[in-house]
């Protein structure tokens, strides 16, 4: 078990690492370079001053050097200024991290209970209105933009009701508990209506599957009611994949997230991963970028680790396709 | 083909896509035919409401909706099936030299695989599509053209697509190595590249075709969502995304703006999934990818 802890671990960390020079470079071929950006700040400054200023930043010495002295730099916590905010760009992240988490984790927590709901009762009446209303939504929704139905939501209850802010979120520190709530209604319901469908469908397969299984059907035989037997004999062999599912499904929400907190403008992570690309702020669209990395690794870690851990018939080499989806 | 056409979600989804597909191809006739220019403003007729002239309406600068949505779809629709087409060659690629070889290159490959469906996709995407042309070399003449936004999220979308298909692919090449057949053009001396391209691929076409369809829809969801958020095709040229990005603008003036190109995207993707599935089901009843 340890050992399985220490080898995943280990490949985040290599996957983080490789992802770092990747964007590193990536954020290099971005148009403009952080020289060009203040020339154009400063019609002063002459061509000497900018090739000056290129040696005192190091922008003149090759990739892999500059690279090597970012990441020596970032070990040691120093992951320089943001261009567009003025601070440390590490400042930054706090928030938006806890915004993000905030947003998913709602979500996510309305999307589990919602899905597990419909699925077990999907499951134990195959064919039946709430059978057929679940691979329904589940289809729709694995069609359904994102930002589309943030858009519907947006028209629905925003533009028609009235009744829900469309963009925004207090940052003022007296904002009323209600008033944090009521702007995150609308990005939360975008993105757990999608997890819903897919937690749902993958709950009404496993329920299915264990209500087939014999120690069901001897449970059934032997008199147990409908209800115990969906709920107690067939739910818990029925969760170990579908918990696998649902901790993965955490960390893919992160694309979802970045969409709807662009468009509800929410400060979050994503919305500042694409503000700073946008605004040519490099240092924080690396950091940024990366954290958001971090996050779905450890998200896709746990999922593993979740996996193994519940069933113990599973050895960590027979592990599945894990985070296709 | 029986088989698929046994089943009633791939003749449905067949037909909407064919019909999807020749109004798409058709849009510059049906222009003609209305007298109009895809690209023409009336601001003399903005918003206006479904009519005999204008059955969808016109958008915030009096264009005519239905065939902005009809343009839009040559483009979606090329992006999708061009990309995926590209997704399909660089995730066979992958598959069959990691399967073939196996051993080292497939470990390497496969955890390189395994990585990019870690990641999370979007950001990554949105990175993508800033990166300077002219810094990775290409001439002036390529950047500047009017079509470079079509094929950078062709490209882009395809980097990002294709480990469904290498996941496939390898899993096909290493139960078919051991055959029979395999073993025997492997005594007579045929070469690797030989017998992965004569009697490994022809047998893994069916995973691939499956795979191809079904990354078609989720191509046009990536190039949508770019489009929206104003990295992927640049207006005047007219994508579904980029028409729901004015939509947005415009929903407190005209709501329905934003509803007809996301119901056509939608439409479109269930297609593809629709038919992905049933291609699935025919070429292999036992095994499901996805229920639905």
């Amino acid at each position: 078990m340890l050992n399985t802890i220490f080898h995943r671990l280990l490949q985040s960390v290599v996957v983080i690492v490789l992802m770092s020079f990747v964007v590193y470079m990536l954020i290099g071929l971005m148009p403009g370079d952080p020289i060009d950006l203040m020339i154009s700040s400063d019609p002063r400054m002459t061509a000497e001053d900018a090739a000056r200023l290129r040696q005192v930043y190091g922008l003149d010495q090759p990739l892999w050097d500059r690279y090597m002295a970012w990441a020596t730099g970032a070990l040691s916590g120093e992951f320089g200024y943001s261009r567009l905010f003025g601070r440390p760009v590490i400042e930054l992240m706090g928030p938006r991290l806890l915004n993000t988490f905030l947003l998913m984790l709602s979500a996510w927590i309305l999307a589990v209970i919602f899905g597990l709901g419909l699925g077990i009762l999907a499951g134990a009446r195959q064919g039946g209105i709430i059978d057929t209303s679940v691979n329904w939504l589940a289809f729709v929704s694995a069609s359904t933009p994102t930002f589309w139905l943030a858009l519907l939501l947006m028209i629905l209850f925003s533009v028609q009701l009235q009744l829900l802010p469309a963009s925004g979120f207090p940052t003022s520190l007296n904002a009323g508990f209600g008033e944090r709530l009521r702007h995150l209604v609308l990005p939360v319901l975008t993105l757990a209506i999608f997890e819903t469908g897919a937690y749902a469908r993958y709950m009404r397969a496993a329920m299915m599957e264990a209500l087939n299984a014999d120690h069901v059907r001897t449970a059934r035989a032997k008199g147990a009611s409908r209800v115990r037997v969906v709920l107690v004999h067939a739910l818990r062999n029925a969760m170990i994949p579908v918990v696998t599912i649902m901790a993965l499904g955490f960390g893919n929400q992160f694309s979802g997230a970045l969409i709807t907190e662009t468009m509800f403008s929410y400060p979050g992570m994503g919305k500042m991963i694409f503000d700073s690309v946008m605004g040519n702020d490099f240092n924080l669209a690396l950091v940024a970028l990366l954290f958001a990395t971090a996050m779905t690794l450890a998200a896709n870690l746990i999922a593993d680790l979740a996996y193994v851990m519940l069933d113990p018939r599973i050895s960590y080499a027979a592990r599945p396709g894990g985070a296709a989806r | 083909m029986r088989r698929l056409l046994a089943r009633p979600g791939a003749v449905f989804s067949i037909v909407i896509l064919s019909v999807i597909a020749l109004a798409a191809l058709a849009a510059p006739l049906i222009a003609d035919a209305f007298g109009y220019d895809v690209t023409e403003t009336d601001l003399l007729a903005r918003y206006e409401p479904p009519s005999l002239a204008h059955w969808l309406g016109t958008d915030e600068v009096g264009r005519d909706v239905l065939l902005r949505m009809l343009y839009g779809a040559r483009v979606s629709i090329a992006v999708g099936l061009v990309a995926a087409l590209l997704a399909a060659i660089i995730g066979t690629a992958i598959g069959l030299l990691a399967g073939w070889f196996g051993g080292r290159i497939d470990v390497l490959l496969m955890r390189f695989t395994d990585g990019v469906i870690a990641l999370p996709l979007l950001p990554l995407l949105i990175v993508l599509a800033a990166v300077d042309l002219r810094k990775i070399g290409l001439p002036q003449w390529i950047v500047n053209g009017e079509q470079i936004s079509l094929y950078r999220i062709i490209v882009i979308t395809a980097l990002v697509g294709w480990t469904t298909v290498a996941r496939l692919v390898r899993g096909q090449t290493l139960a078919l190595r051991a055959r029979d057949f395999v073993r025997s053009a492997i005594a007579m001396g045929a070469g690797p590249l030989r017998i992965m391209i004569v009697h490994i691929l022809p047998n893994a076409i069916s995973p691939i075709v499956v795979a191809t369809t079904l990354a078609v829809g989720n191509i046009i969801l990536f190039e949508s969502v770019l489009s929206f958020l104003g990295l992927g095709i640049q207006p005047p040229l007219p994508s579904w995304g980029n028409m729901l990005s004015n939509a947005q603008e415009t929903i407190w003036q005209s709501p329905l703006l934003a509803v007809y190109p996301g119901m056509l995207i939608l439409i479109t993707v269930a297609c593809c999934n629709l038919l992905g599935d049933a291609l699935q089901a025919a070429y292999d009843p036992r095994r499901r990818l996805r229920t639905a």
